[in-house]
């Protein structure tokens, strides 16, 4: 579902991601995990040609995801963004009401029924775990939502659109315990019908929520393995000590 | 040293003493049970106390190690092996108090000391030290490259129980009451043996998982 084959990234002269090769199957959760500026953002905003928005960067090698190089040129990157969705560390609400935030992107997309947009909106916001919270409120402003709920509005937003792949910035880290486990387990609901790649930096939250964990550091994929293999019995030390916390 | 390693360290520590006690248990339980000697008896039933509360406190560091500290990899399979392994050792040391009962009844102590010999105790007793020495040391290295050899010392000492039985049963039919009673005897105590065999293999088990993150269990 999603490749890297020998991917290069740098900014500027700055050689972010050295030699990446990986093989993300569909319909699962990966976890990619190591300190910080290790590239693990980077890797994950190539999935959706994010880091197009960054002014002199380059890559090379190729990011493949069902089976399309997603850098060839007859990519459409908007196409692209719809199929391969993204959730960022702070939760990123329009100044709209919580049905606008959701109905938006459809609109956009070209979407003018208003019965089948609000299937949408209400399917969207049922499979992000927000339904309940929100049905009597769709019209108040999104900025009311707690930041759990603005989370998972941004989820809902990014389902809305029927993407294949959910990329994950550090999907929790701004949040309390009770919101981070309702998004933990929004996750483990949601890779039933999506391909998810996560960034974290919370150990157990890796550990909980994905199949398969990938290890890097300094631009360089150290390790990619299933999860219980890597936590219980990781094959490269540097690895173990990075996640038992011996690191550096 | 980091607040984690201090936690394993000490961890580490403590199931090192309580090996050394339940090694220095047995060691005693043989000088009980071959010389009759009840004071060593009465000691090793206020030492096996001792070592159920350092089993306890064990598992409680162990609790709070895990609630505070999340252990991964090898912290997780030490912490794991730390528990199991002192769960072993708690039922070595229940076995030697019941081998301190046997010395303490004093009932069948002249009819111990004349088949002892035949019965191989000896063996048994220099393998069971064996297998927990062993594993103790390995546990200190966290080395441990002859876990097959150690395994199939725990053979050795159910081939001497079958031995043992064999022996008594055949003598049976000249045993008086009094001897039957202590033939019996005799074997449980020989059954107690062969459990601590079965306890230093699980042992064995635990540190093959620990240090090699390899599962033995139920394969040799």
């Amino acid at each position: 579902m999603i490749k890297a084959k020998d991917v290069h990234f740098y900014y500027g002269d700055f050689h972010a991601l050295k030699g990446v090769n990986i093989e993300i199957k569909e319909k699962t959760v990966t976890a990619l995990i190591g300190p910080s500026g290790c590239g693990k953002s980077t890797f994950l905003r190539l999935f959706n040609r994010m880091n197009d928005l960054i002014d002199n960067t380059r890559i090379e090698g190729q990011c493949i995801v069902d089976n399309k190089d997603i850098y060839s040129k007859s990519i459409d990157v908007d196409t692209l963004r719809k199929n391969v969705g993204m959730v960022f560390q702070k939760p990123t609400p329009f100044p709209k009401t919580i049905y606008e935030n959701i109905a938006y992107g459809l609109k956009i997309n070209g979407y003018k029924d208003k019965r089948k947009i609000s299937d949408i909106v209400e399917k969207s916001l049922k499979d992000a775990a927000l339904w309940e919270e929100v049905k009597d409120k769709l019209q108040q402003s999104a900025f009311q939502l707690s930041g759990g709920q603005q989370q998972r509005l941004c989820i809902a937003r990014a389902l809305a659109v029927s993407p294949k792949v959910l990329l994950m910035d550090e999907p929790a880290s701004a949040l309390d315990p009770i919101s981070t486990s309702k998004i933990e387990e929004l996750i483990y609901t949601l890779k039933k019908e999506y391909t998810i790649v996560v960034v974290t930096h919370n150990m157990q939250q890796a550990a909980r929520i994905s199949d398969n964990t990938a290890f890097f550091m300094m631009g360089e994929l150290v390790e990619y393995n299933d999860t219980k293999k890597m936590f219980l019995n990781p094959e490269k030390e540097i690895t173990q000590n990075y996640i038992t916390g011996r690191f550096g | 040293m980091k607040q984690n390693d201090k936690e394993l360290f000490l961890l580490k520590e403590k199931l090192s003493t309580m090996w050394q006690k339940v090694i220095s248990q047995v060691e005693r339980s043989k000088l009980a049970l071959f010389n009759g000697d009840t004071c060593i008896a009465e000691e090793l039933l206020y030492i096996e106390k001792e070592v159920n509360s350092i089993e306890l406190s064990i598992d409680k560091n162990c609790e709070n190690y895990i609630a505070l500290f999340h252990p991964v990899a090898i912290d997780l399979r030490l912490v794991l092996s730390v528990m199991r392994i002192s769960l072993h050792l708690e039922r070595v040391a229940d076995y030697v108090a019941g081998i301190a009962y046997f010395v303490k009844d004093e009932d069948c102590d002249s009819f111990f000391k004349k088949w002892k010999e035949e019965l191989g105790l000896e063996e048994v007793y220099t393998t069971i030290l064996n297998m927990l020495t062993t594993t103790w040391l390995a546990f200190q290295s966290e080395f441990i490259d002859n876990a097959k050899s150690i395994l199939q010392k725990d053979i050795i000492i159910n081939v001497l129980q079958d031995k043992a039985f064999s022996t008594l049963s055949t003598n049976l039919h000249n045993f008086d009451n009094y001897e039957i009673k202590c033939a019996m005897k005799t074997l449980l105590l020989f059954q107690k043996l062969e459990r601590t065999g079965d306890h230093c293999k699980n042992i064995v088990e635990e540190l093959v998982f620990y240090i090699d993150a390899k599962s033995l269990k139920h394969k040799i």
